[in-house]
């Protein structure tokens, strides 16, 4: 290991990297007991601990506390990955032990480390998590956030691994979360916390240039990139995206050249050729609308037009009287009750001073949808159907398929039977779509549009 | 025999910054006992000594609870005692330790079974059965007996105790208890913990079987005093190493802790916090960079430390933030002024974010609902806005995602003074953050 050799590997983290080494020391040394390591998705959080603590190359375990949802998988992996004996077709799957408490993790860690004649090295453990611990011993978790979810005296026994096992353990926790919110009630003792920082706009441009390929110039690469970043950096600052979307894009980029419209020196040209198709890809690769392999090959032929997106896709056909319930309860959820006889009576009285009632200080398409009784629904439905319809168990049973269809809500669990509340859960977007198809028009019918 | 090479700071090469090292780190990380104790909790510590003294020799049985802080040397005291204790072969061959952690032990039948691996009877235990838990124990103890039917004293240490209360029927602690206050065998049960109400936590049978013996310990520390301990912490014994790079080191060590920096970072953490273990805190950097090519304790490292501890965490984050979040946040801070106390969502939000990119924005780019969405979406995973509770989230109850209600969770100090640091700031933004938009 040489920390010298690292630093073209490594950009940009140069005082967390030397942090950190100068923490864990030599492996015979004693380390702090818990390091707690924050900073948003990709800012090199787990690379860089994984890296340097492979590099001590002491005992360690690598957890991420999303695959461990219950303690004991915890447990037996921070085991298994220290003692070398993880479940395999080789030894028939077995494990090092069992091991369901924390009782019993901390006396076998004990009883591993005395026999591996590890007291003298740290050992590491690093869950990882959202929350994640590293064990290592040295250990690290990763993902931490997760650890919080379980048990309650499981985050304060890894950070106080070292003192309750008697051994030179460091759990590293990673996590996109802050401290304050992983710190409840007693018991917890206070790691070291190291910030890692979002990387700045030029940071990212140096470390995206490292992806450049190897028919063009780093130069070239790196214009191409901060125009990317021209489009995509208000929006997004996370490097992994940001490298999968240059490199996807990069071919578009590099056509006119290919074909010999344009050569590498005209900046311009090359801008005007990719602008509107980062903005397309903005709204559509970016979001996951089309995936990635999609893109590469709208990107390839140029004829061929985008497939769907997913949201447009989301088009349910439905049967006659399902279509005007779903209307029915869409008008119940974003209609006051009380301009129902103005919509929907036959003979109604004058409608008073409509200006004033219009002032409602927010508009229902701000609040969302209210909760609606049944029988609501079911007079507004009788209503807007001009048929005459007989409230078979038909349709009924068409509202709660609605229902597990979620495009309804049932509010309350209690009361079943009896005046059952819902609320409606689709769009204007949808549900005028679906008014569409059986000609009825539903702005004329709600409130806010309704003139 | 070779002459030891007589060496100072200068001079002292990797192997010997190793072991200074070595020494330093011990101290700091891994709570180990500081060497003079003199003079702290005095009569705390011969209140305890006392009580397992006379557990060990007359056979008294006895409890007390050990109440302090988080970090205010519970342990360190416990364990110190009982290593002063371990020198006298008349009560260390006279008494048996049973060390408990409400952390691990989490229920009784666990706490039964370390006990009885820490007395080593699991061959006598083998597989009989017991109809109560006070029958097992009784049974542990009687097979300590010795040939002349003298009982062999206990001496439990119970870290976490409030834990202990929290399990069910408070079995154990009763059972333990109990025997302290009835059977023959000389028991002492002694509990750690930092909750001052801990005596309320226990039933009305538990508890008029307690002792009422509590013994606090509080940080007692005075300034000058807190400062003593960091320069016992730093000082290396004479007979360590050579005896010149010692005395350097020691000298080094008392001009550094008065440079005016370190003394006013210590009692900037002094001030937040009185326990040893947050003064220590700063001294890990420094003493974790000491090296042949950096062998002085740096008063620049000292701020780092200190920055490292003090930061605001939230602010930091923030500062990760995309210019798209940033607005949406500054929307919530807004609506959340506007309509003080209702519910707020997402819908709300990005008209608000529409209305400001519309009218007032010349530079920011406007982004679609979609986007919009992913982002604040982003912000939820971070934790600085969450969802309030009962809103729907779950199967049942599933409102659109767009309508949740929610709740920032910034104050609206921080978002202003983030955008103050933040680098690449739009200038529209820093004005949008201190004058709402007019309705």
């Amino acid at each position: 290991m040489d920390p010298e050799n690292w630093k073209n590997e490594i950009l940009c983290r140069d005082k967390q990297l030397s942090i950190l080494l100068s923490l864990m020391g030599k492996n015979s040394q004693a380390t702090p007991p818990a390091i707690f390591i924050y900073g948003h998705s990709s800012t090199g959080k787990t690379f860089l601990s994984r890296k340097i603590i492979e590099a001590k190359g002491a005992p360690q375990a690598f957890v991420n506390c999303i695959e461990c949802q219950s303690q004991r998988l915890l447990y037996e992996d921070i085991l298994g990955q220290l003692s070398g004996m993880l479940p395999c077709v080789q030894n028939d799957y077995a494990r090092y032990a069992r091991c369901e408490t924390a009782n019993d993790f901390v006396r076998l860690l004990k009883n591993l480390i005395a026999n591996e004649k590890w007291e003298k090295e740290t050992v590491y453990i690093k869950p990882l998590s959202q929350d994640q611990l590293k064990i290592n011993v040295k250990q690290g978790v990763d993902n931490a956030e997760r650890l919080r979810n379980m048990e309650g005296h499981i985050l304060p026994v890894f950070l106080r691994l070292s003192e309750l096992s008697d051994c030179n353990v460091c759990v590293i926790l990673l996590t996109q979360i802050i401290w304050e919110k992983f710190n409840a009630t007693s018991g917890y003792l206070d790691p070291v916390k190291i910030n890692f920082p979002d990387y700045s706009k030029n940071e990212l441009l140096q470390i995206m240039t490292l992806d450049a390929p190897k028919e063009y110039s780093k130069a070239f690469y790196s214009s191409y990139v901060n125009l990317l970043l021209s489009i995509f950096h208000m929006a997004c600052r996370d490097l992994s995206e940001l490298r999968h979307l240059a490199l996807m894009n990069f071919p578009k980029y590099i056509e006119p050249i290919e074909k010999g419209d344009a050569t590498e020196g005209d900046a311009h040209k090359l801008w005007r050729n990719i602008e509107p198709h980062l903005k397309k890809a903005l709204q559509t690769v970016f979001l996951r609308e089309v995936s990635s392999s999609q893109w590469e090959q709208y990107q390839l032929s140029d004829t061929s037009t985008l497939p769907p997106l997913l949201s447009a896709r989301a088009h349910v056909e439905l049967p006659f009287y399902s279509k005007f319930l779903l209307i029915a309860a869409y008008l119940a959820s974003y209609n006051p009750a009380k301009s129902d006889r103005r919509f929907f009576a036959k003979s109604h009285g004058k409608i008073r001073q409509t200006k004033r009632m219009k002032k409602a200080e927010t508009s229902s398409q701000l609040t969302g949808p209210k909760a609606f009784q049944l029988e609501r629904l079911m007079a507004i439905f009788y209503s807007i159907v001009d048929v005459r319809v007989a409230p078979t168990a038909h349709i009924f049973s068409q509202i709660s398929t609605l229902v597990t269809l979620q495009l309804l809500s049932q509010i309350g669990s209690g009361d079943q039977l009896d005046a059952p509340k819902y609320r409606c859960c689709v769009s204007l977007d949808f549900i005028r779509s679906v008014s569409r198809t059986v000609n009825f028009e539903v702005m004329k019918y709600l409130y806010e549009f309704a003139a | 025999m070779v002459k030891k090479k007589e060496y100072g700071l200068k001079e002292a090469d990797d192997e010997v910054w190793d072991k200074v090292q070595d020494l330093l780190r011990a101290r700091i990380c891994q709570n180990s006992l500081p060497e003079n104790m003199d003079g702290t909790f005095q009569s705390q510590r011969e209140h305890l000594t006392d009580l397992i003294r006379r557990c060990a020799t007359i056979g008294e049985s006895n409890s007390a609870l050990v109440i302090g802080p988080s970090g205010a040397g519970k342990t360190m005291l416990m364990s110190s005692i009982l290593s002063e204790l371990a020198k006298d072969s008349k009560i260390s061959g006279n008494i048996l330790q049973v060390h408990l952690n409400g952390l691990l032990q989490t229920d009784d039948r666990l706490a039964v079974q370390e006990i009885t691996r820490q007395l080593r009877l699991e061959n006598t235990i083998k597989d009989r059965v017991f109809g109560s838990m006070a029958e097992k124990l009784s049974f542990l103890l009687e097979a300590l007996k010795k040939d002349e039917g003298k009982s062999q004293s206990i001496l439990f240490v119970l870290e976490e105790f409030d834990l202990f209360a929290h399990h069910k029927n408070q079995t154990l602690l009763y059972n333990l208890f109990d025997i302290s206050q009835s059977e023959q065998t000389p028991v002492t049960v002694i509990g750690l913990t930092c909750r001052l109400d801990v005596v309320e936590l226990l039933e009305k049978r538990v508890k008029s079987r307690f002792s009422h013996r509590q013994i606090h310990l509080f940080h007692s520390l005075s300034f000058e005093q807190a400062c003593k301990v960091c320069e016992d912490a730093l000082t290396l014994p004479l007979n360590y190493l050579s005896k010149k790079f010692c005395t350097e080191w020691n000298s080094h060590v008392k001009e550094f802790l008065q440079e005016r920096i370190v003394e006013n970072s210590l009692r900037h953490l002094y001030d937040l916090d009185k326990s040893i273990r947050s003064v220590y805190s700063i001294l890990l950097i420094p003493i974790c960079r000491l090296g042949p090519s950096h062998p002085r304790l740096d008063s620049a490292d000292v701020l780092d430390a200190l920055k490292m501890s003090s930061c605001d965490s939230k602010s930091a984050m923030l500062q990760g933030l995309t210019i798209l979040q940033l607005c949406l946040i500054i929307a919530m801070k807004h609506l959340a002024e506007l309509y003080e106390g209702s519910n707020i969502n997402f819908e709300m939000v990005y008209n608000e974010y529409q209305k400001f990119v519309q009218k007032k924005s010349h530079s920011i780019q406007c982004f679609g609902k979609p986007v919009c969405l992913k982002a604040f979406e982003q912000l939820i995973v971070l934790e600085l806005v969450r969802p309030v509770e009962g809103s729907g989230f779950t199967g049942a109850k599933l409102t659109p995602k767009e309508y949740r209600s929610l709740k920032l969770l910034v104050t609206p100090l921080q978002v202003v003074e983030t955008l103050n640091s933040f680098s690449g700031c739009p200038s529209e933004l820093k004005m949008w953050a201190t004058n709402p938009l007019p309705s």
